[in-house]
């Protein structure tokens, strides 16, 4: 096993720059996401490391080994990397045996024995079916086939597999199990994983840290509760998930906006002087509370709001609420309850937690 | 290739793969294109091969230019500007216009009716309509004018060439409309267009590459076709330098009539390049297209099947039946002629070297021209199809010249006819390895480089079995072309040595047709299991 590094990895095509100085570490048989819009570059970074393109300029190691930069150039078949393509990328000339068996050493492939055992061991840990050794790839349902391409890209023990939008191509059911089951194999074995996505959710749930990218450059890099409970800056944030963004002034940690007083928290602490800029919160920081109690110190700070719009979810329901207040700022709010309010009803909010505080022209 | 690859080397060959960079119209993302892929530029040794087939095609054509301008001027100008030559033209264009619009119309028409309609016995027609690529065009000729001996004029040089030739555009065309993607088809129904607006629209466009290159191949074929189009006597700029040639070998006259069919052929390879376009056709995505939906043929049906089958009598009925007549006329002496066996053996001998050879050969220019596409690959590409632009008769006295002052010892040796075939035939096997290194994704070689395979293992173990039914089919296509290869044949077979085409054409020349008849038999016999293999592969290489 090994980690992946990557540093200065600059791109382009001709004028246009692709990636603009990329850093990266991943430890040791961790699992890591980069997650961005298509067009970012995310593909590309899979590929220089690979070695299906070279950067300009840039340096990639694999353990201690350097693979390009630095006049170095390990050609991709000698960097031992799995590769599991978007859509899979199965020989169709080849059996599913055959596929799996591709990549291990030659004298492996020839002993019947020795190959089918771990061509069995590998379809096991994937969790198909030895039978599915004999089938040809165009009869797999896709699912299968990633299941398939995986096995294959571990066959010859890689130290790091890189994942080329692996799950796009899956229908959302098969999506979630195939990613769990992934995800289970990758940490089983200790393989160093690189995952690229354009799927937020999926970056999140599968990966020990997340990068994010935008435009050839990570804009934040860490744990997935850190970048999507403290993202850097606000395009981040509105990327990793959805955000409910409020104009506010900053006193004392407490922003006054419409919600309301709010406790929050500054990206940085030269952030966390006074002044205007925005609150940031998540959609499920904001809760419907009972009928308001008609105390005194209550009603100061009680923030009214009356449904716009209901989107039912099945397992919760995003509302759209038009506030009552001057400025009538529209937010939504993830509702978990059982019972959704219809639209019209007027409400009373409450906000949870801490919001994150973006200072105006930082 | 392991490289040392340093920032300026910014101008390397393309791979034509997919961008990932948001489309900004079709210049940048030409550009884009090209600027991709510098980690893998084209290996030197496949670069320096398809350079030396380039170079080696050009050598018809550096004749043609050395002969021209040894001509000099005034003469040149005095040969090429006259009514002769206006009236060689005249028939030459009127012939190619005629002939390549109808083999477009029947082939396309054809493998729509059998490839995306009920039309009863389907598989039948499927086989028939492929079966004039079995015939010589020189054969399907005699066959009219044994049978009809006043047939002549553009009228029935352009009925029995396209009938001879429309294959080369049903093939190609039978094979996209197989695994054209239905969604594509339904994505338009459904936004409100009928079926013959989808037709028009969506269907035709996706098969643009396959009828272009149907087409070229017809036109080309037009060209240098001198066989059939002599035996009715109407004159193209190749009979016209044939019959030059026979008066006063390589004289000034022929060659600038070469020069001109050269410049014709030219037109109709700029013709093609500017039409045919840089998109990329190996299917993404997982999974095997669903067969489309087939139209119902409904009151109409008769009446397609009527068609079906005035086409195979028209292509395949009038050459067998007058095949059939002489051989019946001649009785059973005309089978035990002694040169018989030998022009057989010689005719398989030839066929199978120049298979292999002309295969051998177009392979490296095929794959850069498909994995590395730019400037350089496209124009070697582009000079394998000039040779064949130059007639037969032009390619062997060009070898002869050449062979005769440079390279005495291959003078009149196999090596020598086996070369001129394969340069004749190179696009017919280029054709078909385009066809087959564009459906090999270079997705699966990225996977097979990952797992661990150099280069050079990538290409046997993951994409020569991708591409082999297509070699196969490339391989097939040359082997049918020599069997039936009559003009150059007629001049670079080493002495003594007479093919099935040279043996019926001194008999048909002749007025001999029962003596003829016996070769004609043969050469579809021999061509017959080579046309049901291509159409096996054509198959299979749909995916079935």
């Amino acid at each position: 096993m090994s980690a992946l590094t990557v540093r200065g990895v600059h791109s382009a095509y001709g004028p246009v720059p692709v990636l603009e100085g990329i850093d990266l570490d991943i430890a040791d048989g961790s699992i890591t996401a980069i997650v961005g819009p298509s067009g970012c570059g995310k593909t590309t970074l899979l590929r220089v490391i690979a070695g299906f393109e070279s950067p300009h300029p840039g340096s990639v190691f694999i353990g201690d080994r350097q693979v390009c930069g630095d006049g170095v150039w390990v050609p991709p078949h000698r960097r031992g990397l799995g590769y599991v393509a978007q859509d899979g990328a199965l020989f169709p000339h080849l059996t599913v045996a055959q596929n799996i068996a591709f990549g291990l050493p030659r004298d492996q492939r020839r002993s019947r024995a020795g190959s089918r055992s771990r061509i069995t061991e590998l379809l096991e840990l994937v969790s198909l079916d030895p039978d599915y050794a004999g089938r040809r790839p165009d009869q797999l349902s896709g699912g299968q086939q990633q299941r398939v391409s995986l096995a294959r890209a571990l066959a010859p023990r890689p130290g790091v597999v890189l994942l080329d939008e692996p799950f796009s191509a899956l229908d959302a059911g098969l999506r979630a199990s195939t990613r769990a089951a992934v995800a289970e194999v990758l940490a089983g074995q200790g393989v160093t994983t690189l995952l690229v996505t354009h799927d937020q959710a999926e970056a999140l749930s599968f990966a020990d840290q997340v990068g994010v990218m935008s435009a050839g450059r990570l804009t934040q890099i860490g744990p997935p509760r850190q970048v999507y409970e403290a993202p850097l800056d606000l395009a981040t944030a509105a990327f990793v998930g959805e955000a409910v963004t409020l104009p506010g002034v900053l006193a004392d940690s407490v922003a006054e906006c419409a919600l309301g007083g709010v406790p929050v928290q500054a990206v940085s602490p030269a952030a966390g002087h006074g002044g205007p800029g925005t609150v940031l919160l998540r959609p499920e920081q904001i809760e419907l509370t009972d009928s308001p109690p008609e105390g005194p110190d209550s009603a100061a700070e009680a923030v009214f709001g009356v449904v716009e719009d209901v989107d039912y979810y099945g397992h919760d329901t995003m509302l759209t609420i038009r506030l009552d207040e001057p400025g009538s700022s529209v937010i939504s709010l993830r509702h978990t309850g059982t019972a959704a309010p219809d639209v019209g009803t007027k409400v009373r909010l409450r906000v949870r937690g801490t919001a994150r505080w973006f200072p105006a022209g930082g | 290739m392991p490289a040392t690859l340093s920032p300026a080397d910014a101008q390397v060959a393309e791979t034509g793969q997919r961008t990932h960079l948001p489309a900004r119209g079709g210049r940048g993302r030409r550009w884009v294109r090209r600027q991709r892929g510098r980690g893998h530029r084209a290996p030197l040794g496949v670069a320096i091969a398809a350079f030396a087939v380039a170079a080696l095609s050009l050598v018809p054509l550096g004749y043609i230019l050395v002969q021209t301008l040894a001509t000099g001027w005034d003469q040149a100008y005095a040969l090429i500007v006259r009514p002769r030559v206006g009236e060689l033209l005249r028939h030459t264009v009127a012939l190619v216009s005629v002939t390549v619009t109808a083999t477009v119309l029947l082939g396309v028409a054809a493998a729509w009716l059998v490839e995306r309609t009920d039309l009863p016995l389907r598989r039948l027609w499927a086989v028939l309509f492929a079966m004039p690529l079995a015939i010589p065009a020189f054969v399907t000729s005699y066959g009219w004018v044994s049978l009809y001996p006043s047939i002549e004029g553009l009228r029935g040089a352009g009925l029995i060439t396209t009938f001879a030739y429309f294959p080369f555009v049903y093939l190609p065309v039978a094979a996209v409309l197989r695994r054209l993607d239905p969604a594509l088809e339904e994505s338009a129904r459904s936004l409100g267009h009928g079926p013959v607006a989808v037709l028009v629209q969506v269907v035709l466009p996706q098969l643009r590459t396959a009828v272009l290159g149907g087409a070229l191949l017809v036109g080309l074929h037009l060209l240098a076709e001198y066989g059939a189009l002599q035996m009715i006597r109407y004159s193209t700029f190749t009979t016209a330098i044939m019959e030059q040639y026979q008066s006063t070998f390589n004289g000034a006259a022929a060659t600038m009539l070469a020069a001109v069919l050269v410049s014709l052929c030219l037109l109709l390879i700029t013709a093609d390049v500017l039409l045919r376009g840089r998109g990329r056709y190996a299917r993404l995505g997982s999974g095997v297209a669903r067969p489309a939906p087939r139209v119902r043929l409904g009151r109409a049906t008769p009446l397609a099947l009527l068609a079906a089958a005035a086409v195979c009598g028209l292509a395949i009925g009038v050459p067998f039946v007058s095949v059939g007549r002489w051989l019946a006329l001649g009785g059973a002496g005309l089978w035990t002629a002694p040169e018989l066996l030998p022009a057989v053996l010689s005719t398989l001998t030839l066929g199978l070297y120049a298979a292999a050879v002309t295969t051998a050969i177009a392979l490296p220019v095929a794959w850069l021209a498909v994995r590395h596409r730019g400037w350089g690959s496209t124009l070697m590409e582009r000079c394998t199809y000039l040779a064949s632009a130059v007639p037969g008769i032009v390619v062997a006295l060009a070898f002869v010249t050449v062979a005769i002052r440079y390279a005495r010892p291959v003078y009149q040796s196999t090596l020598l006819i086996v070369l001129a075939y394969a340069l004749l035939f190179l696009p017919r096997a280029m054709v078909s390895l385009r066809a087959g290194i564009e459906q090999a994704p270079p997705e699966l070689d990225e996977a097979a480089k990952a797992l661990g395979s150099s280069p050079l293992r990538v290409f046997g173990r993951v994409s020569l079995p991708l591409i082999a039914p297509a070699i196969a089919a490339g391989a097939a296509l040359v082997f049918m072309a020599v069997v039936t290869e009559l003009t150059a044949t007629l001049l670079l077979a080493p002495t003594g040595t007479r093919t099935l085409a040279t043996q019926f054409w001194s008999s048909s020349s002749a007025i001999d047709y029962a003596a003829a008849a016996p070769y004609a038999l043969l050469m579809i016999v021999l061509s017959i299991p080579v046309s049901w293999f291509l159409l096996v592969q054509s198959h299979r290489m749909a995916g079935r």
